[in-house]
This record gives C-alpha cells, sequence and structure tokens, in this order.
C-alpha cells in the first residue's frame, strides 16, 4: 500500500485530498498511524511505535493498522 | 516511569456527507457505567453475559407515579398488572406488593398469579383462548371474566347453568377511535351494535353477573385523544345500561396500550421526546369519565391494565463486544453476544445503546450484529458509536416489555435475569439455561441412541 | 441616527441553507441588520457544513454546528448551554418546522436556564396547524380550509368524493400532493403516495383560483402586529417562489387579522391562501415561522421581524397597519469564494 502523495494531515484532524476534492475527519490515533504511513515507515516499525506510545498490545495494533489500510484503499487515499 | 496514551481505534470518515459529526449527538453515547449503582462490568462477570437487569427502584417509582397520577384526578382506580408484558415472578411480586391485580391472557398465566398469592377475585381473564376448564375454574374461583365473543358467551351460559353459580363477567368491547390501525379482532364491535347485542344477551339471560366493561384500543398508542374517545364510548355503554336496564356497571376497564419512551423504527424524532407522558394519557381518561354523566354515587371504578409504560425503562440488556469488522462496502460491523432471540423488541424500535467503558468522543457509523448465525439478527441497522473494542460491554435501554417473555431459546441460552434491589444489591431471578434444562423435555426413542 | 442608546442585542438564527430552495435564516439576518431600534451580534446556527449562510461574514458574527433535531431535546439543549456560556444569546430566531417541535419544548428551560427568548406559537397551536389537522382546525376558528377527510382505506374515497366533487386532491401525511379527475385516479395516487409516505391519506376538496401568500406575525394575546400579502410571479421548478410582489388585499388582510384574534396566534407565520372566483379565501396551510421571503416585508415597509424581537424583549411595538403595494422581489444566487481552511474550521470545530 502506497499513500497518495499529496494528502496532508493537520493537527486537528482534518484531511483534504485534491486530487479528488474529499475531506475527511480522522481522530487522534488516525492521525498516528497516516502520518507514520506517511514518512514511509513498515508494519513491524508502526505496530513497534504505536504500542510503545500508547496502552495497547501489539495484536490490536496490527488488526487495527490492517482494517486502516484498506479503509484508505477504499478511501482512494492509497493504492 | 512514563505513562503511555490512551488508545482508541484509529478512524478516519468522509466530512460533507451530511453525516452527523460529534457535535450532532455527544450525550447520546455517553458512558453507562451502572445501573442503580451496581458496576455492570461486575454484573456481567458474576452472572454471565448477556444479561437481562431489571430495578427495582424504576419499577416501584413507575408504578407509584402512575398510580399518584390517576388518583389525583379520579376517586376509584385499580391497577391489573399485565402478566405477558413480563412474567417473572419476582417482578410480579413488585407489582402486587403496590397493590396491583394481575390481567392474564391463559391458564399458565392464571395459575400464575394464583401462585404469586392474587386472590381469584382480583384476577382479570382475557383473551379469545380460554378452554372450557379455563372458564369453570374462572368462574368458581370469583374471577373477572372477559368475554371476547358470542361463542365464549354461550359457553359460559352453559357453565353457570351447570355448575349453577353466577360467573362475574365483563364483555370487551373495540371501537374505531381514530387510530390506525384499528383493533376489531377482540371482543364485540361498538359501531355496529354487536357490543349493545351481547350485553342485552347477558342481561336478559340473568346467568351471568355483568359487572364490567372492558376495552384495549390497540398498543403504542401515540395519540391520547383516542382513550378519550374510547373513554367516552365505554361511559356511554355503561350509562345506556343504566337507563335501560337500571343496572350499574362496577367497572370500566380501559386495558393498556400506552406507549413507552422507545423510538419506533422510522421515526423522526426520539421516543423520549415525543411518547406522552402517563399524566396525559391519565387526563384523557379520567376528565372523559368525570364529565360522562355519572351521578357521583355511581362513579364506576376505572380499571387499568398498563404494561409496557410501567416496565419498559426498568429494564436492560447488557451483553459484550465480540468482534468488530469491515463490510465489503467499507461500512463498520459490531457483532455483540446477544441476538433478536433474546431482544425482540429491536424488531420495532430504535434502541439507545450505550457503552460501560469510557471511550473516545469519535464515532463511527455501525451496523450492530447479534451472534446468531442467522442474517436477520441485527440489533441496529445504524449507530453512531465510539470506536469499540472486543470485551467492551454495551447497555440496550427500555427493554423491560415483552423482551424476556418473548425472547426464545435459539441456537444458545437464554440469559440470566438480575434484579437490582433498592439497596443496589443485585439477585439472581432468573438462571441462565444449561444444556440439561434445555434437553430436560426432550425425549431421545431408544432406537435412536448411539450411546 | 443615535446608536449609542440603543441595545444590543445577541441574536441566534438557524436556516442558513440560503441554496436554491431556500432556508429563512439569511432574510431573517438582512431584516435583523436593517433593524432601526437596536443593534445586534448575529450568532448563525447550522446543521451542515455546507450551509452558505456560515460563509457570510458580512451578515453573521459567529456559527455554530448544531445537533439534527432528530437528536432530541437533551442534546439540543447541552449544545445551546455550550453556545450560550460564550455568546450570551439574548434571543433565537428557528426558522425550520423541523426543529420548532424541539425548541416550542424547551422554551421555558431556554428562557429560564439559558435566558434566551423565542417568539414562538403553542405546541397547541403548532400540532393544530398540521395538515391532517387543519380542517377542523378551520372548523373550530371560522376559517375556510377545503373540506379534508383522513383516510386509511382507498375504499372510502368513494363515499367523500361523493360529498366533494371531481377533481379532488390526494394528499400524503407530510408531503406530496396529486389532483385526481376520477375514482380511478384517485385510487392510482392513493397506491403510489401511501407506499412513499405511509398512511393515512388526506382526501381534499379542490379550491380553483389564485395563490396568494401572507407573512405576518401575532402577539399571543389576539393581536396581528403586522401582515403583507405576496403574490408569486415566478416560481422555480421545485414550485418555490423567484419573484414576487406585494398586493393590496384588505379582506385578505381582515382574514389575518381574524385568524389571530381567534387563535391568539403567537409568532411569525405564513399563510398560504387560495382565493376564489367568489373572492373566498381558503386556508391550504399554516407555516408556524417566517418564509424565505420575509425580507419583502422590511421592503414594504414592514421590519415584522424587527418587530418580533422587539415584542419578545418587552419593548412596546406598534402594530404596523399599512405597507407599501407593487413592491418586488427577485431572488439570485451569488458564488461566494471560500478557502478549504474555513470548511476544516467549521467540520473540525463545529464553530465559525
Amino acid at each position: 500500500m502506497v499513500l497518495k502523495k499529496n494528502i496532508a494531515v493537520s493537527d486537528n484532524g482534518f484531511l483534504f485530498n485534491p486530487t479528488t476534492g474529499d475531506s475527511y475527519s480522522l481522530n487522534a490515533t488516525g492521525i498516528e498511524f497516516l502520518k507514520l504511513l506517511q514518512k514511509g515507515k513498515q508494519n513491524d516499525e508502526i505496530i513497534a511505535e504505536i504500542s510503545a506510545e500508547f496502552e495497547i498490545d501489539t495484536i490490536t495494533v496490527e488488526k487495527d493498522l490492517n482494517d486502516f489500510k484498506s479503509t484508505l484503499v477504499r478511501l482512494k487515499l492509497a493504492e | 516511569m512514563e505513562t503511555k496514551k490512551t488508545y482508541e481505534r484509529p478512524l478516519i470518515k468522509p466530512l460533507n456527507t451530511g453525516l452527523m459529526n460529534k457535535f450532532g449527538t455527544r450525550t447520546d453515547y455517553a458512558t453507562f457505567p451502572d445501573i442503580d449503582g451496581a458496576p455492570v462490568a461486575d454484573l456481567l462477570e458474576k452472572y454471565g453475559s448477556p444479561l437481562f437487569v431489571y430495578s427495582e427502584n424504576t419499577i416501584r417509582k413507575n408504578f407509584v407515579d402512575a398510580k399518584r397520577t390517576f388518583e389525583t384526578r379520579y376517586p376509584k382506580v385499580q391497577f391489573a398488572w399485565s402478566y405477558k408484558t413480563c412474567y417473572l415472578n419476582a417482578v410480579c411480586n413488585i407489582y402486587h406488593s403496590e397493590g396491583s391485580w394481575g390481567e392474564v391472557v391463559s391458564r399458565f398465566e392464571y395459575d400464575k398469579a394464583i401462585q404469586n398469592g392474587v386472590k381469584p377475585a382480583n384476577i382479570i381473564f382475557n383473551g379469545p383462548h380460554k378452554s372450557d376448564d379455563d372458564l369453570r375454574m374462572a368462574s368458581k374461583n370469583g374471577s373477572l371474566i372477559h368475554i371476547d365473543h358470542f361463542d365464549e358467551l354461550y359457553k359460559l351460559h352453559e357453565i353457570a347453568s351447570e355448575l349453577n353459580i353466577k360467573p362475574r363477567v365483563a364483555i370487551r368491547v373495540n371501537m374505531d377511535v381514530g387510530i390506525y390501525p384499528k383493533w376489531d379482532r377482540f371482543g364485540f364491535n361498538y359501531e355496529n351494535g354487536q357490543a349493545w347485542e351481547a350485553i342485552n344477551k347477558i342481561i336478559a339471560n340473568g346467568k351471568l353477573e355483568l359487572v364490567g366493561l372492558h376495552t384495549h384500543i390497540g398498543t403504542y398508542i401515540m395519540v391520547t385523544s383516542a382513550y378519550a374517545l374510547a373513554a367516552k364510548k365505554m361511559a356511554d355503554l355503561a350509562l345506556s345500561i343504566k337507563r335501560q336496564f337500571n343496572k350499574t356497571i362496577t367497572y370500566i376497564d380501559m386495558g393498556g396500550g400506552f406507549a413507552s419512551k422507545n423510538t419506533l423504527k422510522g421515526a423522526y424524532y426520539p421516543g423520549t421526546d415525543t411518547i406522552p407522558d402517563i399524566s396525559e394519557y391519565a387526563e384523557a381518561i379520567t376528565s372523559t369519565l368525570l364529565n360522562a354523566g355519572f351521578p357521583h354515587d355511581e362513579l364506576p371504578y376505572l380499571y387499568m391494565e398498563t404494561g409496557r409504560a410501567l416496565i419498559d425503562n426498568a429494564g436492560f440488556m447488557a451483553g459484550t463486544v465480540i468482534a468488530n469488522k469491515r463490510l465489503s462496502d467499507g461500512r463498520s460491523a459490531t457483532i455483540v453476544d446477544f441476538g433478536v432471540n433474546t431482544l425482540f423488541t429491536s424488531f420495532w424500535y430504535d434502541h439507545r445503546v450505550t457503552h460501560v467503558e469510557e471511550l473516545g468522543v469519535h464515532t463511527e457509523d455501525t451496523v450492530l450484529y447479534g451472534p446468531l448465525c442467522m442474517n436477520i439478527d441485527v440489533i441496529r441497522e445504524n449507530i453512531a458509536l465510539p470506536a469499540l473494542r472486543p470485551g467492551n460491554h454495551l447497555v440496550v435501554h427500555y427493554v423491560g416489555a415483552y423482551n424476556v417473555t418473548q425472547s426464545m431459546q435459539f441456537i444458545s441460552f437464554r440469559p440470566a435475569v438480575v434484579l437490582i434491589d433498592t439497596n443496589g444489591k443485585p439477585h439472581l431471578i432468573r438462571q441462565q439455561e444449561n444444556l440439561d434444562i434445555v434437553q430436560s423435555h426432550e425425549v431421545l426413542p431408544d432406537y435412536l441412541n448411539n450411546k | 441616527m443615535n446608536t449609542t442608546n440603543k441595545p444590543t442585542y445577541v441574536i441566534a438564527v438557524t436556516g442558513l441553507n440560503a441554496i436554491d430552495s431556500p432556508g429563512p435564516g439569511i432574510s431573517v439576518i438582512r431584516a435583523l441588520r436593517d433593524a432601526t431600534s437596536f443593534n445586534v451580534r448575529i450568532i448563525g446556527i447550522c446543521y451542515e457544513t455546507m450551509e452558505p449562510g456560515i460563509y457570510m461574514h458580512d451578515l453573521i458574527d459567529k456559527t455554530y454546528q448544531s445537533p439534527y433535531p432528530s437528536a432530541g431535546v437533551d442534546v439540543l439543549m447541552e449544545r445551546f448551554r455550550y453556545i450560550n456560556e460564550i455568546e450570551n444569546v439574548d434571543f433565537l430566531f428557528p426558522n425550520f418546522d423541523a426543529e420548532l417541535f424541539n425548541f416550542i419544548k424547551l422554551e421555558q428551560r431556554f428562557k429560564t436556564e439559558l435566558g434566551i427568548k423565542m417568539l414562538l406559537p403553542t405546541s397547541e397551536q403548532f400540532e393544530a396547524r398540521h395538515k391532517t389537522e387543519l380542517y377542523e382546525f378551520g372548523q373550530k376558528y371560522d376559517i375556510k380550509v377545503p373540506i379534508t377527510k383522513s383516510i386509511t382505506n382507498a375504499s372510502e374515497i368513494a363515499e367523500i368524493a361523493q360529498k366533494i366533487g371531481f377533481p379532488l386532491v390526494v394528499k400524503g401525511k407530510f408531503y406530496d400532493a396529486k389532483i385526481a379527475y376520477n375514482l380511478d385516479q384517485a385510487a392510482q395516487h392513493f397506491q403510489k403516495i401511501s407506499a412513499q409516505w405511509g398512511l393515512p391519506i388526506l382526501i381534499q376538496q379542490f379550491v380553483h383560483g389564485a395563490e396568494v401568500n401572507v407573512c405576518g406575525v401575532g402577539d399571543g394575546n389576539g393581536e396581528l402586529l403586522g401582515a403583507v400579502p405576496m403574490r408569486k410571479l415566478y416560481i422555480t421548478d421545485k414550485g418555490k417562489a423567484w419573484s414576487g410582489i406585494t398586493i393590496a388585499d384588505d379582506e385578505l388582510i381582515e382574514m389575518n387579522r381574524e385568524m389571530v384574534k381567534s387563535t391568539k396566534w403567537r409568532g411569525p407565520f405564513e399563510l398560504e391562501v387560495i382565493k376564489n372566483s367568489n373572492d373566498e379565501f381558503y386556508l391550504i396551510e399554516i407555516n408556524p415561522r417566517f418564509p424565505a421571503w420575509c425580507y419583502l416585508t422590511v421592503g414594504a415597509g414592514q421590519n415584522q421581524i424587527e418587530s418580533a424581537v422587539n415584542f419578545a424583549m418587552g419593548t412596546k411595538v406598534e402594530p404596523f397597519t399599512t405597507y407599501e403595494v407593487g413592491k418586488m422581489f427577485v431572488r439570485y444566487s451569488y458564488d461566494m469564494i471560500v478557502g478549504i481552511e474555513e470548511f476544516e474550521k467549521i467540520s473540525t470545530n463545529g464553530e465559525l
């Protein structure tokens, strides 16, 4: 999965896709996930970073990351 | 050591689609950690999940409020607990302890009421199906038999002759009160003269003691004026009986049908805002009866068989999130451990569902599925809930009426029922089913026993 | 003009959807800005983030997003408690039919707990003017309303048709109306409309004539504070007025005065009336709020919106007795240029 290059997320979770004109709202964890993906981090890096930062087990993060990524693809924010 | 941040499932949702955002319904999904002071998570741990929970406080408060509401408006009021709405003995006995009689629609319910200590004379026997044996027994006991059709009326004449007693009866009357659907399948019709014909027959024959008149105009009636109209027609019948036969009717039974504060599917406003208060129903009924023209000393008793409105908000379904999943069209779905077989009313209400644990303010529109391997097992087609995780607990509100009595054993066991007493202490009032209970009535022919 | 002695009111207004089928909010706000007896700070109340009013900063000082009416009164109360803590609102103009149910319920609490006043019909008046009840409403107050019967079965049409004749109008409880010229057609409309909108269906007498609309305000004690009749000159494909003109019709004003007197109507209203060939007025609909064209009343010399605020705030209000005939409104649309950061703010903070 590769995130579209020209999307940006603001600190309050507002995301604008300039190619389609669609806007989205993200929660705090959604912002973290997206920023890590934008840095080009791999799954295991993201899982390690999130579970270090948040009170959560790695399996839950893995499940949520997969769901989040598939949602990004469905919303055409990644391919 | 540095504490880690609280984790919430990552959410991303499209804007400008006209969907409600977090400014829309914030309090709608406030956390709901305990019922009458008993922590929901502890109850589920102790009694298993899912679990029906009843609040004795709310039951008593509902009843006392309703009683006061009617009695401050009308001098002679008697409530009879509608058994079919919830016939758990613990629940029935709360109502009986507050002075409620029993209203039953089958022999099974009748026997239950007797076992609960209700005096036979204080049992109202309704319904279209009473066997000959039921009628004999109720006649002998002096219970109030509400006649549904002419076949029953003639049968009672026979029984009265046979036993040489005078059964105490009322007729059930159906009528047009301007609501839809019109309930005309129970009792005798008012407009076409059938009710008057039944009254004539009873009085002319003289073997039955016509003590009352009964109506029950429908269910979930949200227009109080329908009750005013019904009370007017009942009063007219009673006054006609007095005029024609110089006979005074002891009571008018206005049945039930008051709505609870649930939100019906397809309704725009929430039920908590649109459903009339009991006082509005009471005002419609009592002001009509008081102004109907009864001489003061001949004012009939008003019997009420209110069920749903007295119990719905006292019942909760507590349960557990099993899993989250993503549907093919991208919608979020959550599977919980209670299904439509125990929460029957999910078919017609958009039940309010709250979460037990503290969760974030961001929500996602979710389908709430029950645990059954059945496509129809949907608790809510669409509900905005915070990011739930497996193991989180949920509470469904306003489920006290009909769910326990109509729940069925299917695929898994029916849940336990707990009553929180007025001191906040939980009591088990119905055990969770198990394999032995469910199989106790099965009979396996020897030739099929492979053991 | 002396502005120093005038009070400044903080007035919240809903209905900012100045789109092709516009809500009344922007017209109400323009009228408030034209008021000579007070200064205003305008608080916009929006439901959706694309309501044009949100971005009209010359008309609206600040906009807050509100929960939809379907979320119920408790959520609404909480949101206004928050808004009021920041803005200290004096008066609120609800402008949508769907939200009036909630605001009428909350009227007392808004007044006592938040100090926010409104000028609304009573819940009895609000209920009585519903389509299904309007005929009885007319009977009670001696106002001509086309004979209307509510039915749940198509077989009931024949009996009513004998009384009211053809053509007749088949109406849904909330939406849709079709004219039927014979029994078969009426039955067809019944099936179609009931399939979409449910039961009951209303069968209504068809009244030939010219439609006239009146914008007015009642004070709740039986006095008409103002009334301006308007004839639509041009309508959009959705049947909304595109342009209209004030007309002279003393009898129509008299009918409004009588309606307000007998019903003790409280607050703004819009009457839809048909005048038949015998010059009789038939009431078709009462909208319990200002219509989107209410700014025309200002143009015609009756700032009814200003009167409504003054009356509710306890200032003495002289009823309007005259207005300028032949004033027109011509509606147009206008493309504003908006930066995405504005949309971001209203979307993520619910305020702009």
